[in-house]
């Protein structure tokens, strides 16, 4: 009976036959699985990235300033947009409440992209992509992109950042 | 002893008297909280839906902040406190080893959590800062003060319990092993005390920081504890769960699992690894190793999965043979149809196990691969697994077994008897489509926690997401007010019962 002891001593008890079965069926997908996960890994493409450098919020900040002044080609909605050359260390600053610069990117090329934060946790989620990778002050994460498609991209933040959240949204542009 | 004790007349149980009025106190409060949880959850529900979008950013921001604590943290915690009360000193017709530590815990879990409303309320924009209360945002120290205050009070009612089986074993109020679902409430409380040590580290300091006594934490450090601490935190929810899966299997058709062993070990399985299963939480985060995440989210992941399977197979076995035993034979199925439905916990352990099975252990396999995650991390797809998990099948449970509660705990009878036939139905149904809705979603990227996808604000580079998302969140809408009634109309027959309820 579930609600008193047991008749018998438990541990000593025989599992009967049925159980035996279903416990082997899900060990064995259980098994399947923890396989397939690092290979799913080391033969799959849609690795996060494990990329990453400590950095002081300060310093990022920085970064940014100085990849915005060197590659500025003009400006959206008061954000500057920058177009980097192919090959290059892209910077993405996440603040509260935007994304800083606008990037504009050239189709079928490798770039190096920077996320970091100014001040608190941020979210970098790539519509109509969908991919999400967390933005943390402190750290520079690095992902290595090469867009396949053109056409214009949005940064949406899905990290609550506090009561300005909402209005966190950013873009890229691929050519 | 003596005249501190009743027998029950329908179980046999002696009831310690103390023990019995703590129950009362913690269940009462936690009804109390799932109906301001559930006003909540009803403005934050027609925010989302995009056609309706009731609130403003900050009062949708307060009332996510504050939806999730009153569900999550009251309802469920001050639910489960009211559970290991019973599993400890009644089903082992024993006492409570201390009815004041009992007020103590009740009491700092109270002012916790009035605290956390209250700070939260008062100012949203300071406060609302969501239950995962990540640095380097900054509460007001009020907020992260109730907050621990609550937890403190949650580890003394486990300690409680825990003490409660001391005495019962050294007075030999049973013989043997401890009763399964007082075994599988005592997975819960272990399962506890190591969560809410890992609470204290990530809360403790925060608290220090935010009074400027302590200097500010790394932010994935903070990530890191706070994940030791909320993942296994869960497994508290889903123990508990399974413990009234199996309660309420012998109280509706007197099942009982086939093999003790089996449903035990499956029980030692959660306490063994899911606590160290919280990676998932931290795919797509820098800084963390990837041989830490593939260990973390297959190794210790898959077993506690494991764990459930095994549940979910002897909880409707105990079921099947039960029905069995009473003639119900006739082809597969025959037991299933003629199974109790008209009783509303039957339906609500049903429902729970459908729910927190299909749409929330699935969805949380999927979400939880190192790859796939890429595409959930922070979207609504998040909240739609856990509405199916936590929401839909531990609320179920939960509300399945307050039936039995009123009439054996409170001796009242149930009031609205043919309307609570079809309540599990109605919050089962509407959490489930929710839980789709939210899913959904998800897949087009639509974010959780976000006061505004259709104008962002009035940001210059406001955009539109696919029109196949915003039918996602009318199906989550329309599920969301069918919940909202479920969930009413739950509190409605309890409350209802309390007061005008035959005595018996
Ligand atoms: C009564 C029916 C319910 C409805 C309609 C509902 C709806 C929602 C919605 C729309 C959100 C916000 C999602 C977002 O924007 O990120 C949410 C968040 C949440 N809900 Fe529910 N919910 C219900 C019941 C519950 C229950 C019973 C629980 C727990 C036992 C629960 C736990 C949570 C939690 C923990 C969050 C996350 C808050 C955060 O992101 O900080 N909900 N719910
Ligand atoms: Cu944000
Ligand atoms: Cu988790």
């Amino acid at each position: 009976m579930s609600v008193t002891p047991p008749q018998r001593v438990w541990w000593k008890e025989k599992v009967p036959r049925e159980e035996r079965l279903w416990f082997s069926i899900a060990l064995a997908w259980a098994i399947v699985m923890f396989i397939m996960m690092p290979l799913w890994h080391i033969y799959g493409s849609q690795n996060p990235s494990t990329e990453t450098y400590k950095v002081e919020p300060e310093e990022y900040v920085t970064l940014t300033q100085q990849f915005i002044e060197r590659y500025k080609v003009g400006e959206e909605n008061g954000v500057p947009v920058v177009e980097p050359p192919p090959g290059s260390d892209v910077y993405l600053l996440g603040k509260q409440f935007s994304w800083e610069p606008v990037i504009k990117l050239k189709k079928g090329e490798t770039y190096r992209l920077h996320l970091s934060s100014a001040d608190v946790l941020h979210g970098f989620s790539v519509y109509p992509m969908n991919i999400n990778f967390m933005v943390i002050p402190g750290y520079d994460y690095v992902l290595t992109i090469t867009p396949t498609e053109a056409g214009e991209y949005r940064v949406v933040c899905n990290e609550y950042c506090g009561p300005g959240h909402q209005l966190m949204v950013g873009k890229i542009i691929v050519e | 002893m003596g005249d501190d004790f009743r027998t029950c007349p329908v179980t046999g149980f002696k009831v310690h008297l103390p023990a019995e009025k703590l129950i009362k106190v913690n269940a009462v409060t936690a009804v109390v909280a799932l109906l301001v949880g559930a006003i909540m959850a009803l403005l934050v529900v027609l925010t989302r839906w995009e056609t309706v979008h009731l609130l403003r950013p900050i009062d949708f921001y307060k009332f996510v902040t504050l939806h999730g604590w009153n569900m999550l943290g009251f309802w469920i915690i001050f639910f489960e406190v009211a559970v290991l009360y019973f599993a400890g000193a009644i089903m082992l017709n024993t006492r409570l080893a201390s009815p004041k530590l009992g007020w103590v815990a009740y009491a700092l879990m109270l002012i916790g959590a009035l605290g956390t409303n209250i700070t939260v309320l008062m100012n949203p924009t300071k406060n609302a800062i969501m239950f995962t209360s990540y640095v380097p945002l900054k509460a007001t120290p009020g907020y992260y003060l109730s907050v621990i205050l609550f937890a403190v009070g949650a580890l003394l009612a486990v300690f409680n319990f825990l003490a409660t089986l001391y005495i019962a074993k050294k007075e030999k109020t049973y013989r043997g092993s401890l009763p399964l679902v007082v075994f599988g409430a005592l997975a819960a409380a272990i399962i506890a005390v190591s969560t809410l040590l890992f609470g204290a580290a990530a809360l403790v300091p925060t608290l220090f920081w935010s009074m400027d006594i302590a200097p500010t934490w790394d932010a994935l450090t903070y990530r890191i504890v706070f994940w030791a601490f909320g993942h296994p935190s869960q497994q508290i929810n889903v123990a508990a769960m399974v413990a009234i899966w199996y309660l309420l299997a012998y109280l509706t058709v007197g099942g009982t699992t086939i093999s003790e062993k089996f449903s035990r070990l499956a029980f030692v399985f959660y306490i063994l690894f899911i606590n160290i299963a919280s990676a998932h939480h931290l795919l797509v985060d820098p800084g963390v190793s990837t041989a830490w995440k593939i260990w973390n989210t297959s190794y210790a992941m898959y077993l506690a999965v494991l764990a459930s399977m095994m549940h979910a197979f002897a909880v409707p076995a105990a079921i099947e043979v039960a029905q069995r035993k009473k003639g119900f034979n006739r082809g597969l199925f025959e037991w299933l149809w003629k199974a109790p439905w008209k009783n509303p916990s039957f339906s609500a352990l049903i429902l729970s196990i459908i729910v927190f099975g299909f749409l929330g252990g699935i969805s949380g396999v999927i979400q939880g691969t190192e790859q796939l995650n890429i595409r959930f991390h922070n979207t609504l797809a998040i909240p739609g697994h856990f509405h199916g998990t936590v929401a839909g099948g531990t609320t179920l449970a939960f509300m399945g077994i307050t039936y039995y509660v009123l009439p054996l705990i409170f001796r009242r009878e149930l009031v609205g008897k043919s309307l609570a036939v079809y309540q599990p139905w109605l919050f089962g149904i509407g959490i489930a489509l929710v839980s789709i809705g939210m899913q959904g979603a998800g897949l087009y990227g639509v974010p959780r926690r976000h006061a505004d996808i259709t104008s962002f604000g009035g940001s210059g580079f406001a955009f539109e997401y696919d029109p196949t998302a915003y039918l996602w969140l009318a199906v989550m809408g329309i599920g969301g007010i069918l919940a909202f009634a479920g969930a009413v109309l739950f509190v409605l027959i309890a409350v209802a019962t309390l007061i005008k309820g035959r005595r018996l």
